[in-house]
């Protein structure tokens, strides 16, 4: 349990840190999570979420945020403005409903982390109208938070408890594979969308992944 | 691929470039990428706007004008258009008697006007209304999905409602009248190649010579079943029959025979050659007809068949008159 500062607290320099190995992720599996797409929606999810966090890594360095709410307000409005789709309210509201959460502050401990995460995906469930089973994001999404309030209840450091989120979120994607869709465009294929591993369950786990990776 | 393009990140800003040069009717906000009439409507007129991802041609942005639509928000290649987009047409366009919000049933098209008017609400001033057309019969249409596709139907809609608001109508009796035609309008499409999206540089599926996909949306999303590639006529019962299970379709209707984009108006017209004696057989009297590529689904080649039973008012709207790059006609 002896952690250094930089591990045991979300700060700034983390969170900026997490958007930038986002962006990383995403336009390192662009093709792949396009690939996803057009197994079972319209062939669009790696283009739109890349431009997504390019627009934002841009905001985020033009703006230069100084507390945390300041910074994912910015982070929302910017993908909701420039994914379009369903992607863009989605991920918008995840880190809208996040950095309200979050509040006026500069850093967050794990129990706020865990917040904040719980509350992103409150807004994502309200906006999509959407939940556990249905084969989208949030499926990777509501197991990682699981997971990492789990940890940090067992009082694991926030390294330890990113990297399990991480690894639950990986499960709930894989896990969508046979499902059939109830939500978004896969759903009006019906049976012919088992199969193929949802396309937001794919990057929502490169979020968590993210999340993992600035944490340690 | 091998597409007139320049860049695929470029694709919407350079068509949008094009349409400004084409038609000096329209006015491109180039910033928000929307579509306006030139010469906006009189004041205290319902204003009716439109929009969806782009690669649909003409709709929507072709069917900004006179009679019909005063803006359109062009989102990127099949996906949809953002808030701020739908937000800064329905300010510009308002005349004081509010705006109609026409949207296609898909998820992101209905999470993004909803957010739009959430913050159109918020910041107050205009009242808006929404219909969401879902005419697509190839979708189950239950309460665990997102719902039926809005398709085809959204086209005769924008026609027949933006005569409505031009005629004077207020916003309760256009967006009533919206609900009615979409309430009366289905649709069934097919595919016999998959489209090609700038983006993705390659065919969002695989469909073989000797196959058809029966039951396609507007994106390149797979069907409702894949089968061999048959006649005309077998393939114009395999979308009239879809259509005529769905709903009763006897009376007055007006009728669509759509191309997807990639299929010759010979071919178009043949189809329609077939549907329409199958129609007439099921007791439609065809009052009005549409051939040809109104709501398409970039280089796809095959087509879609929409029917909208038609009371005389919807077909007097019809008849009126239209001025768009899409639509044109008595005026």
């Amino acid at each position: 349990m002896v952690d250094s500062d930089d591990s045991s607290l979300f700060t700034l320099d983390t969170a900026k840190d997490w958007l930038d190995r986002f962006d990383a992720a995403v336009h390192e599996h662009k093709a792949h999570l396009t690939e996803l797409d057009s197994a079972i929606g319209d062939a669009d999810h790696g283009s739109n979420m890349a431009r997504g966090v390019t627009a934002v890594n841009q905001a985020v360095a033009g703006a230069a945020p100084d507390t945390l709410d300041e910074m994912f307000k910015l982070v929302g409005m910017t993908l909701v403005s420039s994914v379009g789709g369903a992607s863009g309210p989605l991920y918008g509201t995840f880190f809208l409903r996040f950095g309200v959460d979050a509040g006026a502050t500069e850093s967050l401990d794990g129990a706020g982390l865990a917040a904040a995460l719980q509350a992103g995906l409150g807004g994502v469930a309200a906006r999509g109208k959407a939940e556990q089973g249905d084969k989208t994001m949030i499926d990777a999404m509501a197991p990682a938070l699981e997971s990492f309030a789990a940890a940090i209840e067992a009082g694991d450091s926030l390294r330890d408890a990113a990297r399990a989120a991480a690894e639950a979120a990986a499960k709930g994607r894989d896990a969508t594979e046979p499902w059939e869709a109830r939500k978004g465009r896969a759903s009006y294929l019906g049976e012919r969308s088992a199969g193929h591993i949802d396309p937001g369950a794919a990057s929502t786990t490169l979020l968590f992944e993210a999340l993992a990776a600035a944490q340690s | 691929m091998k597409k007139l393009i320049n860049a695929p990140e470029s694709v919407l800003a350079d068509a949008l470039k094009g349409v400004e040069a084409a038609d000096r009717s329209v006015r491109v906000d180039h910033h928000n990428r929307v579509i306006y009439r030139a010469e906006p409507k009189a004041d205290g007129k319902v204003a009716v706007i439109s929009g969806g991802g782009s690669g649909h041609e003409p709709m929507h942005g072709g069917f900004v004008g006179y009679g019909m639509l005063d803006a359109a928000c062009a989102g990127e290649v099949f996906t949809s258009p953002t808030p701020d987009q739908m937000q800064a047409a329905t300010k510009e366009v308002d005349r004081g008697a509010g705006v109609l919000h026409i949207v296609k049933n898909y998820t992101g098209d209905v999470m993004n006007f909803e957010m739009a008017a959430e913050f159109a609400a918020a910041e107050a001033g205009v009242e808006v209304a929404t219909v969401v057309t879902n005419d697509d019969v190839a979708v189950q249409d239950s309460l665990y999905t997102a719902g039926r596709r809005g398709v085809g139907v959204t086209v005769l809609l924008e026609k027949i409602v933006g005569a409505a608001a031009e005629e004077g109508r207020d916003l309760a009796a256009v967006t009533d009248l919206a609900h009615r035609v979409n309430d009366g309008g289905r649709s069934m499409g097919m595919a016999l190649t998959s489209c090609t999206v700038p983006a993705a540089g390659k065919p969002t599926f695989d469909l073989p010579e000797d196959q058809m996909e029966i039951g396609i949306g507007i994106h390149g999303e797979p069907g409702r079943h894949r089968v061999p590639l048959a006649p005309a006529k077998d393939i114009a019962a395999q979308l009239v029959e879809p259509i005529l299970a769905d709903s009763d379709m006897a009376g007055p209707a007006i009728v669509m025979l759509n191309g997807m984009g990639g299929s010759p108006l010979l071919e178009l017209y043949l189809m329609f050659g077939e549907v329409a004696p199958l129609l007439e057989k099921a007791g439609v009297d065809v009052a009005r007809t549409l051939v040809g590529n109104y709501i398409t689904s970039l280089d796809m080649a095959g087509c879609s068949l929409t029917v909208l039973r038609a009371d005389d008012d919807m077909i007097t709207l019809w008849d009126a008159p239209v001025q768009t790059a899409g639509l044109r006609w008595g005026r």
